[in-house]
């Protein structure tokens, strides 16, 4: 009982970060219709930059100059290149964000080297602030879930209680009639992708001391954030955090529990062969949750494009 | 995207002297194929064209699907790494003698493969084009990729599986020990899957697969199920991956994870496009450019990802169409006759424009060896010069190459566009 | 259009060619390894220190075969197999015939495969294999071949002798063993459940399992398990961003016993365990730094220290492999690679990190001392990526593994 009510708290922490990740990229998908590739290199430069400005003046101001500087950046990228490509059709846009992606990685070890980057929590959270059944739970994973929570409501607050939301709202569905109505929709979109970049900044440099900043974390994590947000649904907020919070529990649950694939298989009625170390499914029988537990969100994506190609909230299909 | 332009000459073939005009190209690729170990004999040298053998044979399969059928995959890899895991294991059985094959004909058993894994996975994914099929085909890339450390029977596991192509039966007296036999076997694989490929795309079926690309709906109320022509596209192009697959595994003798990772299906996808979606000499042309790039270019420079993640860049940004793309622009000035305008801003342009770039890369080159270089090392050598790399003036030389080179080809640009105009124009001059 | 690409070709293909023109009297290493990519940290400092060891032990000593030096030739592998054998065999067309290569058990057992066969179809051009890293015990059991030299030792050996040290803390009650799921993370796995159950009697292992590859996210559920099991002591073979990532989560999650492990150190890693990992991180390896053996040893360290001050001794081994392998060459007197392969076998020396070397005839596996090491910054001489932390001997096994089976049944060239 301890053990899961500390993993549904770990699931939390796992599932927001995916969350401030997701947020930003489904917003950008749904507006300008590119899955953006490079999200989760903007998330690794928000790391490495927060890793360099705490080197002079600490984390805290880190938190803040790291997602504007990587907003900036994004916005830039926006102006000058998507928007460029943008004319040329949607599968050169993805190309160009896949060589984003491999262009900023390049970059980030030819500036920071290819080891892992020595960047550590505060000082003034670097403490247990309790403990379940002898398993401590950091300061600084409280510090995360309140970051994440706090984002959320400011997103839900600008998106419908704000004229920028609403047009970014009607934008999500109705682009061409949003320009016709006289709304600047290229700056919107600049916009839009320097906020989603600027989070995917900031949850870089939370997650870059506890995660691990090294040059393959953008890797490591780029690919579940497309599940998330095909499995959440495109432009939808709430699907969003579903499925970010969904997929972070998953991750947590099935890396926690080891369930023996030779358990399941006895229990709905197979019997374990004699010669295992022989047999040609041996590699079924000896399975366990951990190892299979990374690719469970691969299976979940490619169920959920088959069955409900919409995702869970979305409001069209993908 | 562009269509195939060079179906016009093609479909233009139709009197009895076109049949050979039709069939040159290919003679001459043999030819070639047949006398390139004359020139470049050495081990390596073969080993090199083995491997952009198979990989035009790769990237031509993904381009049907990408080129052709405008479907974008991400986990293309995975019906090449099957078909010759595939391979590897007929090898293994055929040594055993518990098969009697003979291992020339072990790629068309690696396409066969391929092209049943295509036929179930394309069953749900070619459902939908656009991003489904492509976030489909990531999640099947993972799945697989992680599968292949999983089940250590069939993939053996991270360090995978090797067999030995001298086991199988003596055909003629070959037992492909030496490279250049290996190498004449993938030359002539090479061209027949080639040319099988080139004539599929002017198939009904290929045109077709060019049809539900453009216009989906449109090829739909002609009668044509999308779906269907996707699905045949898609197990063609697996047959053909699968056949690439095999000849790596007669090449390599042995197949790893690496074989059916993302980074692998990325890879190809950075070659088609590098090389130009549009043109069925694309996919080869990038095959060849971008094998040298890895395998010479990283003899020379350790940053040489950071140079193939800009040029891919790049490319993107100003040439969609890719080196081919690049290449067949200027067919019609040549028809028109007026080649001969664009040489002079051409020359303007890309002196500067080099030297920019040459700059830019002294700059990198000479921060890398500043950064990385023992104490008391730093002399470095760079295009031949020796010099110091803590010194002022060669960062100062490139970066007033850089930046000099960078405007006047900026300067020049307008007047390259200008002539690029009049060399399209109709009108004489 | 195909006139203009075989062009660009012929020149490319001729710069390979021309690339290397080798010097008569001089022998050639080549270095494959990865020197670009996510593994390229591990490689440029493995080629730093064999360029080191081959001058300061070699070349200004007189060098090989009465003046000649020792070469190394570095290529680039990006660590993946295919590459390693196209660069294998540039490496050979440019006259090259001794290899090193470390990174990686899966590269090296590509490697040896393909050079098996290549001599087996090349009698004229033998080709020999120096594994300084590889530490996958195949390749001295079931793949072992004639051809293949290991400097490190195996995961077994440094297994038995982890666990003869572990034996003697009767607190270690409960061992969790975690680690990577692929051929290396098994076999430390199987070592230690087989070493385990022989040698401590009165230690249960309350947990034993894999995890993917380079591919989890976040170590914090499984260190929620190491600790829910009450665990005393952790055993890992993890490496790189793995090893970090479940080191400091359990850390984090409230761990204060030994965590075990084979590759916790240097490239970066020591600097990000810092204090958090002090007296908590352990480490079973071959060659002592701290305290370092003799003026000699600290003077190999810090003369390397002073040429590369960012990079430190991260593979000791790498000093004995040159030695022995110059030894060698002088004793075959030349670069015959069947008389250096068979003068290599059962060699015997005195390494730089104190102890001795033999090169066991019977499967071409170094025995060596192996010590235990723990992460610390109380008297430490050389630390690593400069972070006043670095490792210090508690324990040491002589010559570990010396009559440790091994499966191997070589054929030697008649």
């Amino acid at each position: 009982m301890e053990l899961v009510i500390i993993n549904l708290l770990d699931g939390l922490v796992m599932g927001l970060l995916l969350f401030m990740l997701s947020s930003g990229l489904t917003l950008i998908f749904s507006m300008m219709g590119v899955l953006n590739f490079a999200h989760a290199s903007f998330y690794m430069l928000g790391a490495y930059f927060g890793y360099q400005i705490s080197q002079y003046v600490g984390f805290w101001p880190g938190l803040i100059i790291a997602p504007v500087l990587v907003g900036c950046g994004g916005a830039l990228i926006e102006r000058y290149g998507l928007r460029r490509v943008h004319k040329f059709g949607h599968v050169p846009e993805l190309i160009f964000t896949f060589g984003l992606a491999l262009l900023i990685e390049e970059v980030v070890q030819f500036i920071w080297g290819k080891s892992q980057m020595a960047y550590d929590e505060p000082a003034v959270l670097n403490f247990a602030l309790f403990s379940i059944g002898g398993n401590e739970f950091p300061a600084y994973k409280v510090f995360m879930i309140f970051i994440a929570v706090g984002i959320f409501l400011v997103l839900l607050y600008i998106l419908t209680r704000t004229r920028v939301g609403l047009v970014i709202q009607a934008a999500l569905s109705y682009p061409d009639t949003v320009q016709n109505l006289g709304h600047n929709v290229p700056l919107v979109f600049m916009g839009v992708f320097g906020v989603g970049t600027a989070l995917a900044g900031l949850a870089g440099v939370i997650a870059g001391p506890s995660l691990g900043t090294f040059p393959g974390m953008a890797f490591l994590l780029g690919s579940i954030v497309f599940v998330t947000i095909v499995v959440g649904g495109l432009g939808s907020l709430w699907g969003a955090l579903l499925a970010s919070l969904l997929i972070g529990w998953l991750l947590t649950f099935a890396a926690s529990y080891n369930v023996h694939m030779s358990d399941v298989l006895t229990a709905i009625g197979f019997t374990p062969p004699e010669d295992m170390a022989e047999h040609f499914l041996r590699d079924l029988w000896t399975l366990t949750m951990p190892q299979i537990g990374p690719i469970l969100p691969y299976i979940l994506m490619v169920l959920i494009l088959i069955v409900r190609p919409r995702g869970l909230m979305g409001k069209r299909e993908v | 995207m562009t269509a195939i332009k060079s179906t016009d000459r093609a479909a233009a073939a139709t009197s009895g002297s076109a049949v050979l005009k039709r069939f040159a190209p290919w003679i001459i690729a043999a030819l070639f194929l047949l006398f390139l170990p004359v020139i470049f004999a050495s081990g390596s040298a073969l080993t090199i064209m083995n491997q952009m053998a198979i990989t035009i044979v790769f990237a031509l399969a993904y381009n049907m699907l990408l080129g052709q059928g405008g479907m974008l995959s991400f986990g293309h890899a995975v019906y090449m790494g099957l078909g010759g895991f595939f391979c590897v294991h007929l090898m293994n059985m055929v040594a055993a003698e518990e098969w009697f094959l003979p291992i020339p004909l072990l790629p068309l058993f690696g396409g066969i493969f391929g092209l049943a894994f295509a036929m179930v996975i394309g069953f749900f994914s070619t459902r939908r084009a656009g991003t489904v099929f492509a976030m489909i085909s990531l999640g099947i890339g993972e799945l697989i990729a992680a599968c292949s450390i999983i089940i250590v029977v069939f993939f053996g596991g991270e360090e995978g599986i090797s067999g030995d192509r001298t086991m199988g039966p003596e055909i003629f007296g070959l037992d492909f020990g030496s490279q250049i036999e290996v190498y004449y076997l993938t030359a002539a694989w090479l061209l027949v899957s080639a040319a099988a490929m080139y004539f599929y795309s002017r198939t009904p079926i290929g045109r077709l697969a060019n049809a539900v690309r453009d216009n989906e709906e449109r090829a739909e109320f002609l009668g044509y199920s999308q779906r269907y022509v996707r699905l045949i596209s898609f197990c063609a192009s697996g047959f053909f991956a699968g056949i690439a697959g095999g000849l790596f595994a007669i090449n390599f003798e042995i197949l790893t994870e690496e074989n059916l990772n993302l980074v692998t299906s990325g890879t190809i996808l950075l070659i088609t496009f590098l090389g130009g979606v549009g043109f069925f000499i694309g996919p080869i042309i990038g095959a060849i450019f971008f094998t040298l790039l890895q395998t010479v270019l990283s003899l020379y420079t350790e940053i040489w990802q950071l140079y193939v993640g800009a040029l891919f860049v790049l490319t993107v940004m100003f040439f969609p169409g890719g080196m081919s793309g690049l290449l067949f622009m200027h067919v019609r000035p040549y028809q028109l006759g007026k080649l001969n305008i664009l040489f002079l801003p051409y020359l303007k342009t890309f002196l500067p424009a080099t030297a920019a770039i040459l700059g830019g890369v002294g700059f990198l080159e000479i921060a890398f060896h500043a950064k990385n270089a023992s104490v008391g090392d730093q002399m470095m050598t760079l295009f031949w010069l020796t010099f110091d790399s803590h010194g002022l003036i060669p960062w100062l030389v490139c970066v007033l190459l850089a930046i000099v080179g960078g405007y006047l080809a900026c300067r020049m640009a307008p007047l390259l566009r200008d002539a690029w105009d009049e060399a399209n124009s109709l009108v004489a001059n | 259009m195909r006139k203009t690409t075989s062009i660009l070709f012929a020149g490319l293909i001729a710069g390979v060619s021309v690339f290397g023109a080798a010097q008569a009297q001089d022998v050639k290493i080549a270095f494959i390894d990865p020197l670009s990519g996510p593994f390229a940290g591990t490689g440029t400092q493995g080629l730093a220190e064999w360029r080191y060891a081959a001058d300061q032990l070699v070349n200004s000593k007189g060098g090989v075969l009465g003046g000649g030096k020792l070469e190394i030739v570095p290529f680039d592998n990006k660590i993946s197999a295919k590459e390693s054998l196209i660069q294998l065999q540039v490496a050979i067309d440019q006259g090259i015939r001794i290899i090193a290569q470390g990174n990686s058990s899966g590269v090296a057992n590509a490697l040896t495969d393909a050079i098996e066969k290549h001599n087996k179809r090349n009698p004229d051009k033998h080709v020999l294999f120096i594994n300084y890293s590889a530490v996958d015990p195949a390749l001295t059991n079931d793949k072992c071949n004639f051809w293949h030299f290991r400097f490190d030792a195996n995961a077994d050996i440094k297994m038995d002798a982890l666990t003869d040290v572990m034996m003697k803390d009767a607190s270690l009650k409960k061992v969790y063993i975690i680690g990577q799921d692929y051929s290396f993370g098994k076999a430390v796995a199987a070592a230690a459940v087989a070493n385990i159950s022989k040698k401590m009697p009165n230690t249960t292992i309350v947990g034993n399992e894999l995890h993917p590859i380079g591919k989890v996210k976040d170590f914090t559920p499984y260190a929620r398990k190491i600790m829910a099991a009450g665990t005393d002591a952790v055993i890992t073979g993890n490496w790189g961003t793995d090893m970090v990532g479940l080191g400091k989560a359990v850390i984090q999650a409230g761990y204060k016993g030994p965590i075990y492990t084979y590759y916790a150190a240097t490239t970066g890693i020591t600097k990000t365990f810092g204090a958090e990992g002090k007296d908590v991180i352990r480490l079973v390896g071959e060659g002592q730094l701290n305290p370092p053996v003799s003026k000699r040893a600290a003077d190999y360290v810090s003369g390397y220290k002073a040429k590369h001050p960012d990079f430190d001794i991260t593979q000791p081994r790498i000093a004995n492999a040159v030695e022995m392998l110059a030894k060698g060459i002088n004793k075959a007197g030349g670069t015959d690679i069947v008389k250096i392969a068979t003068a290599l076998e059962g060699m015997q020396h005195a390494s730089i990190w104190g102890g001795n070397v033999t090169m066991r005839a019977k499967d071409h596996q170094a025995i060596q001392d192996i010590h235990i090491e723990v992460h610390t910054n109380d008297k430490i001489t050389f630390d690593f990526d400069n972070s006043s932390y670095g490792l210090y001997v508690e324990s040491t096994i002589k010559d570990a593994g010396m009559n440790s089976p091994t499966s191997c049944k070589m054929t030697r060239p008649s």
